[in-house]
């Protein structure tokens, strides 16, 4: 049977995208564009002494370091990362300048034979040397000394690739003396800082628009800021439009990934197996430059113990820095990683004590007014025993957990409770991004509404646009809303941490009440509706306390799998899930965040291998960097529960990263059982499943 | 050289290297962008095309291997019935959201229901495996595919 989605509407770019008539970056006809080539570091660690430039012909162009007009910065949230390096290079493959000229071949001729002179220093590929450091606490770990037994664990979770069909890229001009840009990105006004604070100009000289983008999952989130930091630096010297778009090689091999982890877990038990608390350690591998790896380590760690509430809890962790290719933002930013450990670990727990891992979870399972590890509170009714028993039932968990229990069954089920914090993380949204969202209506009553979120897919242009329609209550063809532009839009904050429509979906409603209640027919009308959060919400950076994020979102992911006996190779059964994201506004669009963020899931979990050898990553095609195919993923059945949130759009939570959070371990929990080995490790690859078989744990 | 070969039903001719590649032609050459290039590799099949009605990856495709033959892009198959059908057949289930995959998606879903007009979801996971998309997790492209079979793409 076929799904018939009563509550969608048409997705408004539809036609444009099925019929090729979009326009992505690298589609941008512009005549006289020149090309920007990298030229790369070729060690991972070393001091820059001299750069060697072929002597260039007329109209090519060697921009580095030298060229930086105001600050040698690229904003990316820590200000450590350079626009191009001019003492030291940090990871094999840093950009140490562009070749920029007019034919393209001829760039890449002279880039490669562009080579640099180093003083070679040693370089660190381990997590040893931490960049940052934060810690919190929750009850009295003192207690942990009273302890009769102590279990632990540690898990790791390696590299992943955002792998958006399309790859980065971006056109820059002159337009008159403002620099303008189009470019496969996520968040425009983060381009327009880092322009701005690199060349030291004024806003009103950057101009940031968006065309069709092919994807992005966080992989487009940051480093876009870098290619335009310098691309912006060039365009100062040569005045000429630049075009710099990765092939899919360039974009594995040197754009920024998701960060590996390693996350020790202890549970400290009293002599009735009651879990007194845990400890938890969260590393994760930030590669050469912080950029943003502060915040992500500080959602690892709010969202170390999920799902379960321990009334005692000590949670710390790191951030390393290694002579890598920087790690930066994925869907989830940190928190499936630390879902992942928490939940195999709980099982593995219940295992340790002989007693059902359904029964173990359940009794620390988070309830509606519970205390969060930061020491905020659970407000919303939480309803997550309603979505685990939907998701067993959908999935006839109980029965075929036990049939696949008998030995050699090669055969497996399992479970994974998770959540996601919505929004910025405490009270960011209110003191740090500042959302303003302008809507006006103009004398033909047709009102124009702008934000700063860009649809690379997720379909917010669509529900956006009908969150104003709706509350408007006039007809669809009356509203117009476009992608963003900087000098049309405000700020409405970065397309990010599934905050689009809880907090600008929640926002564009409250501005389009506000023009209903003042509307007068045949007049123009504008409204700039400021973000304010709710009032309750406070939380301490540096402390680690409070509230941690705005509201939550819930969901359970049950998976079924095989295993060849023979070759290993993994087989995906069936996938059920049930998630809880307030209200589901678009059933259709959410399904497709649902089965999207899973199949990636999946992916991270059993397929997607990244290694680093010599300090860059051996896989660099999409022959090597597997990811799945139609064939490597199942039917996948999804239910959406309603539990309205009051301040989101429509009672609408986030629900972008939430899908994300839960594939790898339900997957892990189905092949411990076809298996009957524990899995602390992903991916598990068949190698290494393989390996765990033959050898065991 | 001088290549020809018919494209989107006109006759055209061009003077390339008869090495380069068919997907450089369409889009450099010619200007038609719904062919996208996601890997250039032959792995992700973003850049498909109709090639005398097979779908080839243009990545792969020398413009030499084409001459006299006829070659259908996005912007030429959006012209027909079958393409409203699928088109409106991807809208309904939600099979498109990013889009980069998506032209070649279409192209290569008429390909698999000419050959196959009421294929299994097996059979359409297998005979789609080649198209690579990030976004979706195929479900929906694969309860698309259906939907149009449920129609008829009237060949
Ligand atoms: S671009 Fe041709 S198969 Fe990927
Ligand atoms: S819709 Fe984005 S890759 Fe398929």
């Amino acid at each position: 049977m076929l799904p018939n989605y009563k509550t969608s509407v048409k997705k408004v770019d539809n036609e444009e995208k099925m019929s090729g008539m979009a326009i992505f970056t690298g589609d941008i006809r512009m005549d006289n564009a020149h090309f920007a080539i990298p030229v790369r570091s070729t060690v991972s660690y070393g001091k820059l002494l001299k750069i060697n430039v072929p002597s260039l012909p007329k109209g090519y162009y060697f921009i580095s370091a030298k060229d930086i007009v105001k600050e040698n910065v690229c904003n990316i949230i820590a200000s450590d990362w350079p626009v191009f390096p001019d003492k030291e290079v940090h990871y094999k493959g840093e950009t140490i300048g562009l070749i920029v000229g007019p034919d393209k071949k001829i760039c890449i001729d002279l880039a490669s034979m562009t080579h640099a002179d180093y003083k070679e220093l040693e370089p660190v590929f381990e997590m040893k040397n931490s960049y940052v450091h934060k810690e919190f606490k929750k009850g009295n770990p003192e207690v942990f000394k009273k302890a009769s037994k102590v279990y632990s664990e540690s898990f790791e979770t390696g590299y992943q690739e955002q792998v958006y069909l399309e790859p980065q890229g971006m056109l820059i001009w002159m337009d008159g003396n403002k620099i303008t840009i189009k470019a496969s990105m996520q968040c425009p006004f983060y381009i327009k800082k880092a322009v701005t604070r690199t060349l030291g100009c004024s806003e009103d000289k950057v101009r940031v628009i968006q065309p069709a983008v092919g994807g992005a999952f966080g992989g487009k989130e940051h480093y876009p800021s870098l290619m335009a930091a310098q691309l912006a630096t060039a365009i100062v010297k040569i005045k000429k439009p630049i075009k710099m778009i990765f092939d899919r090689k360039e974009d594995i091999t040197f754009t920024t990934k998701r960060h590996p982890s390693k996350t020790d877990i202890s549970a400290y038990l009293d002599d009735k197996n009651n879990i007194l608390g845990v400890k938890i350690h969260v590393g994760i591998d930030g590669g050469a430059y912080i950029g943003c790896s502060m915040v992500v380590l500080a959602r690892a760690l709010i969202a170390a113990t999920n799902a379960y509430t321990f009334e005692n809890v000590d949670i710390s962790g790191d951030a390393y820095c290694t002579n890598k290719v920087p790690s930066a933002a994925f869907r989830g930013f940190g928190s499936p990683q630390s879902i992942f450990a928490i939940e195999m670990f709980i099982n593995h727990l219940a295992d340790f004590l002989h007693v059902n891992h359904y029964e173990l979870r359940n009794k620390y399972l988070v309830k509606t007014g519970d205390i969060t590890s930061t020491n905020g509170v659970f407000r919303d009714p939480i309803i997550l025993d309603k979505l685990i028993n939907r998701a067993m039932e959908m999935s006839d968990y109980q029965r075929k957990k036990k049939e696949y229990s008998k030995p050699n069954s090669y055969r497996g089920i399992g479970m994974s409770y998770f959540l996601h914090g919505c929004g910025f993380t405490g009270s960011g949204e209110s003191t740090i991004i500042n959302a303003q969202l302008r809507i006006k209506k103009d004398k033909n009553d047709i009102v124009t509404f702008y934000t700063s979120q860009v649809d690379f897919g997720q379909g917010n242009r669509t529900t956006l646009k009908r969150i104003v329609v709706d509350t408007l209550g006039i007809p669809e063809d009356h509203v117009i809303y476009g992608a963003p532009d900087t000098d049309e839009t405000l700020s409405t904050g970065p397309t990010a941490a599934s905050r689009t429509i809880i907090i600008v979906g929640g926002l564009a409603a409250k501005a389009a009440r506000h023009l209903k209640e003042i509307w007068k027919d045949g007049e123009e009308q504008e409204i700039i509706e400021p973000y304010v959060g709710p009032s309750y919400i406070k939380w301490d950076d540096d402390t680690m306390q409070g509230d941690a994020y705005p509201g939550y979102a819930w969901g359970v992911n049950v998976i079924e799998i095989s295993v060849d006996p023979i070759t290993y190779e993994v087989t995906i059964e069936g996938c059920w899930s049930t998630y809880d994201v307030g209200h589901a506004i678009d059933e259709r669009i959410l399904i497709g965040q649902a089965d999207g963020g899973l199949a990636q899931a999946i992916g991270w979990a059993y397929l997607e291998k990244e290694e680093m050898e010599n300090g860059v990553f051996k896989q660099r095609t999409l022959s090597d960097y597997v990811i799945p195919t139609m064939m490597d993923l199942s039917k996948m059945e999804t239910e959406f529960i309603d539990n309205p949130f009051p301040y989101g759009a429509f009672g609408a939570k986030g629900a972008g990263e939430l899908t994300f959070a839960g594939g790898a371990p339900a997957f892990c929990a189905a092949l411990e059982q076809a298996i009957n080995r524990k899995v602390n490790k992903i991916p598990a690859t068949p190698e290494f499943i393989m390996e765990l078989i033959e050898h065991g744990n | 050289m001088e290549i020809k070969f018919i494209l989107n039903g006109k006759q055209v001719s061009v003077d390339v290297s008869p090495s380069m590649r068919l997907l450089d032609v369409i889009r450099d050459k010619f200007h038609l962008t719904g062919t996208k290039e996601g890997c250039g590799e032959g792995e992700c099949g973003a850049c498909t095309v109709l090639v005398n009605n097979e779908p080839y990856n243009s990545c792969l495709t020398p413009v030499i291997n084409i001459v006299n033959k006829e070659v259908i892009t996005i912007e030429g198959f959006r012209e027909t019935k079958a393409y409203r059908i699928i088109a409106d057949a991807f809208a309904e289930m939600g099979g498109s959201q990013c889009g980069f995959c998506t032209p070649g998606m279409i192209l290569a879903t008429y390909a698999v229901l000419k050959k196959n007009p009421h294929p299994t979801e097996e059979e359409i996971r297998f005979a789609l495996s080649g198209n690579l998309c990030r976004c979706t997790g195929y479900q929906s492209i694969v309860f698309a595919v259906l939907k149009a079979s449920e129609k008829g793409i009237e060949l």
